[in-house]
């Protein structure tokens, strides 16, 4: 437990300077949405698909489009929804989806990389163009095409298919970072010593590659993160992502805010592309600032200041 | 009463070249490196084995065929265990029955530095032998672990169970090591210059405690190294090998003492004196180690040899360096003359019996037939001029025929063996 605890606050106590910084600022802005993702229903003033209130016993609609007030803080938007309800409930939706997407797509590529780069061979050869290919497509184009496919194959357009067809584009990167690692450490002394004591491939794949070959997947992940929002928001913005009925989507308000811009409601807007733009802020600034920790080529050494000690003249010399 | 414990006959192991990426999309076919070429070797139970050589005289690789690290181009390698009894050829060996094999057969690394896992601890690593074969777990494990650093002199061994590699010295990690390879007790322990990456105060104490393991444990070693000297206080036997073949096989005091094959006289003079006043001696081999992929004719060693014949091997690359070495002397003006008149002797590129050398367009026959006299008168002893039978002027250039190689294999001579022409 403790060994575990050191290692996660390693990266912390190993950094200095900018990388901190960006770390610890990264570290507070997607805390402060995983807190509002924990407690929407505590935090946010109404649901995300409410659209009216009970006012002595009648039901009564939020007054559609009005502005930031002391009842509704952000506003309404054209649909009756309170928008800082639906930003808050967004923020579950999309660390819900990243969340899911990341882990998934980091055990199927982590697994796949090894495999396949400490075996070799055609598996090697067949994985790495597939890989290729599929890197070498937009990832929205591919985040679209996949969306389409799976809400097909799940039924609906919920919160895994969405995940899921994240999680297929950002697969290449893990397969690629960790693939490479291995092709060259599979060399290694250490690991032709796993061999001689009579350790089987799949052994020597989790007790001596794993440990060695995943250091840069944290940065990987927490880039990929950050890359997932907006895709995710993307295809909310198309229409494609979580329907409106299901969950609260930051990308699905933003289109919805497409006309408001032109006649001066700004409210519908703002506060969604904000929640987007900050997430997506504080989950770069996180790998940033774990790749300049992870990353020895980036990294910096602090020295030493050097004191020295005062010169005191030494009895009986003469200069 | 001795006791073959391996046997390796006629083992080859020829690695192919896949050369560079232009050449494999026209589909040209690489070169062969014959890392291990036609080795005959028996390892007698309780003895120690040096094989000493060069880099790249293919060592490492036999000892790693040992193990079943490497795929076996051809031959075979026999281990009698002492238990059953039974031989079991190890370069046919595959999968599952391999992997227990190696409880057998273990291997010391040369590099302590990369041979242990840097995210394992040493408790971990060494005992994971046993769990890999599932010998032992628990408390048990944790024991013999513990049994076992302590024996190799990591004690208290409480103090290094937990730590990893990186908080240990070079000599601390290859006694780690060493507990590691011997954990499973094995019979057969391959030590790939075990000590050649430690510093010279721990190096005696490595050998020794490899000794010390050898007489308690009853393990037989085959000690790959480069370094004469190490070898001469730890080996009961040695074998000297250049580029992929035995040259000289015997008792290390036979060796030591009538050293028959002129490598083997080469290397012994190569072991630095303390003695101020005794200077490197002038006639060690000239040159480098050949390209193993393309290896001399007859005897690899002849183009380094200060004692070779005319039936030695002598072919037109050796002429090509002749050229080039005559060369380095003479002055720019000259040497641009000459290399203008013959060109870069690509055609000498080859080891035919016999070929013929063009003059380029500013060139004429006669510089040439001039040139090669003069690098003959030169130096008229130079063993090369033996093994050219042939050399005249025709038409269109300057012919020479060379000798046929005599075949080299190993001869018994005295209580050695020694694969020389001149025995």
């Amino acid at each position: 437990m403790k060994r575990l605890l050191t290692s996660l606050l390693k990266p912390f106590k190993a950094t200095t300077g900018m990388g901190r910084w960006l770390l610890i600022i990264g570290l507070v802005i997607v805390a402060f949405f995983v807190v509002l993702a924990l407690f929407a229903e505590w935090i946010a003033p109404y649901g995300f698909s409410q659209v009216d209130t009970k006012v002595n016993g009648r039901r009564v609609r939020f007054p559609k489009l009005s502005a930031p007030s002391a009842e509704h803080l952000f506003g309404v938007n054209d649909q009756f929804y309170d928008i800082l309800s639906r930003c808050i409930y967004g923020a579950r939706t999309a660390i819900l989806v990243v969340l899911l997407s990341v882990l998934l797509s980091l055990v199927i590529g982590v697994v796949l990389g090894l495999v396949s780069g400490y075996l070799g061979g055609w598996l090697d050869r067949v994985l790495v163009f597939v890989m290729d290919a599929m890197y070498a497509f937009p990832s929205l184009l591919l985040a679209i095409v996949f969306s389409f496919l799976l809400s097909g194959l799940l039924g609906g357009s919920g919160i895994v298919s969405a995940a899921m067809s994240l999680t297929v584009i950002y697969i290449p990167q893990y397969y690629r970072v960790v693939r490479n690692q291995t092709v060259s450490v599979r060399e290694a002394t250490y690991v032709e010593a796993a061999r001689a004591i009579g350790a089987s491939s799949p052994t020597i794949m989790s007790r001596y590659l794993f440990g060695n070959v995943i250091q840069s997947v944290p940065v990987v992940g927490t880039l990929n993160a950050a890359d997932a929002i907006s895709t995710l928001a993307a295809l909310g913005f198309l229409g494609l992502g979580i329907q409106p009925g299901d969950a609260a989507e930051w990308g699905y308000d933003l289109s919805r805010a497409l006309d408001d811009a032109a006649s001066g409601i700004w409210w519908t807007g703002v506060f969604p592309g904000l929640s987007i733009v900050l997430l997506v802020t504080g989950l770069t600034l996180i790998g940033e600032g774990l790749n300049e920790t992870v990353n020895p080529t980036l990294r910096k050494r602090k020295f030493a200041k050097i004191v020295m000690p005062k010169l005191e003249p030494v009895e009986g010399s003469t200069k | 009463m001795t006791q073959t414990v391996l046997d390796v006959e006629n083992l080859k192991i020829h690695f192919h070249l896949r050369g560079s990426g232009l050449s494999r999309l026209l589909g040209k076919e690489g070169g062969v490196v014959k890392a291990v070429d036609d080795i005959t070797i028996e390892l007698q139970r309780g003895e120690v084995l040096g094989l000493v050589g060069e880099s790249g005289s293919g060592k490492t690789t036999l000892g790693r065929a040992v193990l079943g690290l490497v795929p076996t181009t051809s031959g075979s390698i026999e281990y009698t265990s002492s238990d059953s009894g039974e031989a079991v050829d190890i370069s046919k060996l595959k999968g599952k029955a391999l992997r227990k094999q190696r409880t057998e057969l273990q291997m010391v690394f040369q590099d302590p530095n990369a041979a242990l896992n840097p995210s394992m601890t040493i408790e971990t690593q060494v005992g994971h032998p046993l769990v890999v074969h599932g010998r032992a777990k628990g408390e048990e494990l944790k024991r013999k672990v513990a049994d076992v650093l302590e024996r190799v002199g990591l004690s208290p061994a409480e103090q290094f169970m937990s730590k990893y590699p990186s908080d240990l010295s070079g000599g601390q990690k290859q006694r780690a090591v060493i507990a590691r390879a011997i954990i499973l007790e094995p019979e057969v322990l391959v030590a790939d210059e075990p000590v050649s990456m430690l510093d010279m105060s721990v190096r005696a104490k490595i050998l020794q405690l490899m000794l010390n393991l050898k007489n308690d444990l009853g393990l037989t070693y085959i000690y790959i190294t480069h370094d004469l000297a190490t070898a001469k206080f730890f080996c009961d036997r040695v074998a000297i090998m250049y580029l992929g073949k035995i040259v000289e096989i015997g008792p290390t005091a036979e060796i030591f003492a009538h050293p028959r094959h002129p490598y083997t006289q080469a290397l012994l003079k190569a072991i630095p004196d303390v003695d101020p006043t005794k200077l490197v001696p002038r006639d060690l081999p000239r040159g480098e180690i050949p390209d193993a992929a393309r290896p001399p004719r007859g005897c690899s060693f002849h183009p380094r040899c200060p004692l070779a014949k005319a039936e030695c091997g002598w072919e037109p690359r050796d002429l090509k360096s002749l050229v080039e070495e005559h060369w380095t002397r003479v002055p720019v003006d000259e040497f641009e003359h000459e290399s203008m008149v013959v060109g870069g002797l690509v055609e000498l590129n080859t080891d035919a019996g016999s070929v013929k050398v063009q003059p380029t367009k500013g060139g004429t026959v006669d510089e040439i037939w001039a040139m090669f006299t003069r690098i003959k008168e030169e130096n008229p002893n130079e063993p090369l001029w033996t093994g050219v039978t042939r050399m005249e002027k025709v038409a269109d250039g300057v012919e020479f025929d060379f000798a046929e190689p005599a075949e080299i294999f190993l001869h018994p001579a005295g209580e050695s063996e020694v694969a020389c022409v001149r025995y």
